[in-house]
């Protein structure tokens, strides 16, 4: 970090930082410039999209990078420097047994951004098969469109924490209890869009050329699917980090042990009065990924044009 | 009408069902031994053995699912573990924190949520509809518990205005009453009032490009009229959808929030009974919130014909 030069902080803008014009590489320039400008329209047209996307990539970055982060180790106890408020040693103070809250919440990210990515991922594909095969089905389809709808009459949470009191606390089952109430959402979007699709010219044209039933899932139906649940994939991802930090808030969640973001704050709740930091700096962390994905959503809904 | 009521209402019966057997199958679902799940880690044989003979759990599967839906529909939920007392009995007991925080949190909502819809699709591209949608989206995305502690400590304790938590029962008197909810309602309303305000902005914007508002504007009428009575009517079926689905959302956020201000309620019943392991509670308050849910969104369907009377059963 020591190398920066003044004139590179000096920004990129003025005539002055860069070479002279007449030793710069002359075929680089246009392409320099093309890539400027892509990033500027997609700036001035997408704000939310690259907005959020950098603040998730700053996040996902301090996840996994978190030692190079002038972070110490996040279950280092510091019994004489307890509830230490925030000051330029310890950035967002420190807990009830001494540790570094900075540490601990640049730590919490692996597990947010974990169980986010593993419930949408998990969701979309579990909810995704089930959703071309009822599609398709018209037998299974009343059966099963009956018995998702009972499970949706379920508020999320009180399904995963259902889940969560027959299960050992761990991050593979918090990972469980979330996309269980998720993947009937994910199936009914599907099947809604297959539903659609199946009376459409193309896969009538598929049909007559002799195409079975699998290929035309595949092959005509599923790259349709694709950008809706890209979209859906994003707004899982953000409201799974919320739960997760619900879940172990409540106790029910990942193991204590473990430094989340809901853990975290959960050990803090007792000190709301006397070290307000313990829950303050994760809560931050939590609202300001969560808000990025969401703003990647909006963002991805308007790129790719889904409704 | 009447009629069509009471087979709508019989329609919810297979969704409810479907719960009360889910809800029960967890059980069983999950893998191992749900006497020895319950029992805990601490649990003696004999102890397994009581609550397996207690639930049921040593007769077959079909059976106990027999007995658990005709005992449900004789308006018996099962015996808590922990306390021996009955879990509708339970249920009543919490009920009244609950529901006093959804519908206060639901009214603000409403109130604050539809206004900002309204005023950001009639500015439409201005500084006020960025602001409010940026508002919704940062709303969306607030961790519950977390505004919770916030409020708590911006009105509670750095400036003692308002109790930090516990509930005061409406028998008591509606000033206490509201000074002890006032904060967790408003911590809970935040999402749903986002919600509420997109799906506002969202449905106004489609009709707002309609001829007859450009009419209704052309000939004088003041807009909040034009806003109101033209407009606002007609764009309010998606959202009176939103309020009844995004009940969901309340009830879910309702068990955070009753944890954070140690409030009476089924949120903090359930989270009670996770702790310690005590599933028939947890069962029982689950099929009554689904069941509540299921009823608003028959209700928010019924609500239909009376905002749009083209809409016929």
């Amino acid at each position: 970090m020591a190398a920066l030069s003044v004139s590179e902080l000096g920004g990129g803008g003025r005539p002055a930082a860069g070479p002279p014009p007449g030793l710069e590489p002359a075929e680089s320039a246009p392409e320099e410039r093309l890539g400027r400008l892509a990033a500027g329209r997609l700036l001035a047209r997408h704000p939310t999209l690259v907005v959020g996307a950098t603040v998730l990539a700053v996040v996902l970055l301090a996840g996994a990078l978190a030692p190079l982060w002038w972070t110490g180790d996040p279950l280092q106890m510091t019994p004489a420097e307890r509830l230490a408020p925030p000051s330029a040693h310890r950035w967002f103070g420190t807990d009830h047994f001494g540790r570094d809250v900075y540490t601990r919440t640049v730590y919490g990210a692996r597990v947010s951004l974990t169980v986010g990515a593993a419930v949408a991922l998990v969701s979309l594909l579990a909810g995704g098969a089930l959703g071309l095969v009822i599609g398709f089905s018209r037998r299974l389809d009343r059966v099963a469109m009956r018995f998702l709808d009972g499970i949706m009459a379920i508020p999320s949470i009180l399904l995963a924490l259902a889940l969560m009191a027959l299960m050992k606390a761990s991050v593979q089952n918090v990972i469980v209890a979330l996309v269980i109430p998720e993947v009937p959402r994910v199936a009914r979007l599907v099947r809604a869009s297959v539903l659609s699709l199946r009376e459409h010219l193309m896969v009538e044209g598929a049909r007559a050329l002799g195409a079975g039933t699998p290929r035309i899932l595949l092959r005509y139906m599923l790259p349709a699917l694709v950008a809706p649940l890209i979209v859906q994939g994003t707004y899982i991802c953000a409201s799974a980090i919320l739960f997760e930090a619900y879940l172990s808030f409540l106790g029910a969640g990942t193991p204590p042990v473990i430094p989340s973001w809901g853990n975290i704050m959960a050990e803090g709740r007792a000190y709301v009065q006397l070290a307000f930091w313990i829950i303050l700096f994760p809560g931050l962390f939590l609202a300001a990924t969560v808000l990025a994905i969401n703003l990647v959503g909006d963002g991805l809904r308007d790129l790719l044009d889904v409704r | 009408m009447l009629a069509e009521v009471g087979r709508r209402l019989l329609a919810t019966v297979p969704v409810v069902g479907v719960v009360a057997i889910a809800v029960f199958g967890l059980l069983h679902v999950v893998p191992g031994d749900p006497a020895v799940i319950i029992a805990g880690d601490y649990a003696t044989a004999e102890d397994v053995a009581r609550i397996r003979s207690k639930l049921g759990l040593d007769r077959p599967f079909l059976t106990q699912v027999e007995i658990w839906l005709s005992n449900v529909v004789h308006g018996d939920l099962g015996t808590s573990i922990f306390s021996g007392l009955p879990v509708a009995t339970l249920i009543k007991q919490r009920a009244e924190a609950t529901v006093a925080l959804t519908v206060l949190a639901m009214l603000i909502s409403i109130g604050v949520g539809v206004p900002l819809g309204v005023l950001a699709a009639w500015r439409k591209g201005s500084w006020i509809d960025r602001l409010v949608m940026v508002l919704a989206v940062s709303g969306f995305s607030m961790p519950v518990f977390w505004l919770g502690f916030v409020l708590v400590y911006a009105f509670a304790i750095s400036v003692p205005w308002l109790p930090v938590q516990g509930f005061q029962p409406l028998a008591g008197g509606v000033g206490p009453f509201l000074r002890h909810l006032i904060l967790p309602a408003v911590t809970l309303s935040v999402v749903y009032m986002a919600l509420i305000a997109r799906m506002t902005r969202a449905s106004m914007l489609g009709v707002l490009g309609e001829d007859y508002i450009r009419t209704a504007f052309a000939k004088g009428l003041a807009p909040h009229r034009v806003l109101l009575r033209h407009a606002l009517k007609n764009a309010s079926l998606p959202v009176v959808t939103v309020i009844g689905l995004g009940f969901a959302l309340l009830i879910g956020g309702a068990v955070v929030t009753e944890s954070v201000f140690a409030l009476p309620g089924l949120g903090r019943l359930t989270v009670d009974a996770i702790v310690r392991r005590d599933y028939p509670v947890i069962q029982g308050v689950i099929l009554v919130v689904s069941g509540a849910y299921v009823l608003i969104n028959l209700v928010v369907d019924l609500l239909y014909v009376v905002l749009d009377p083209r809409i016929r059963f």
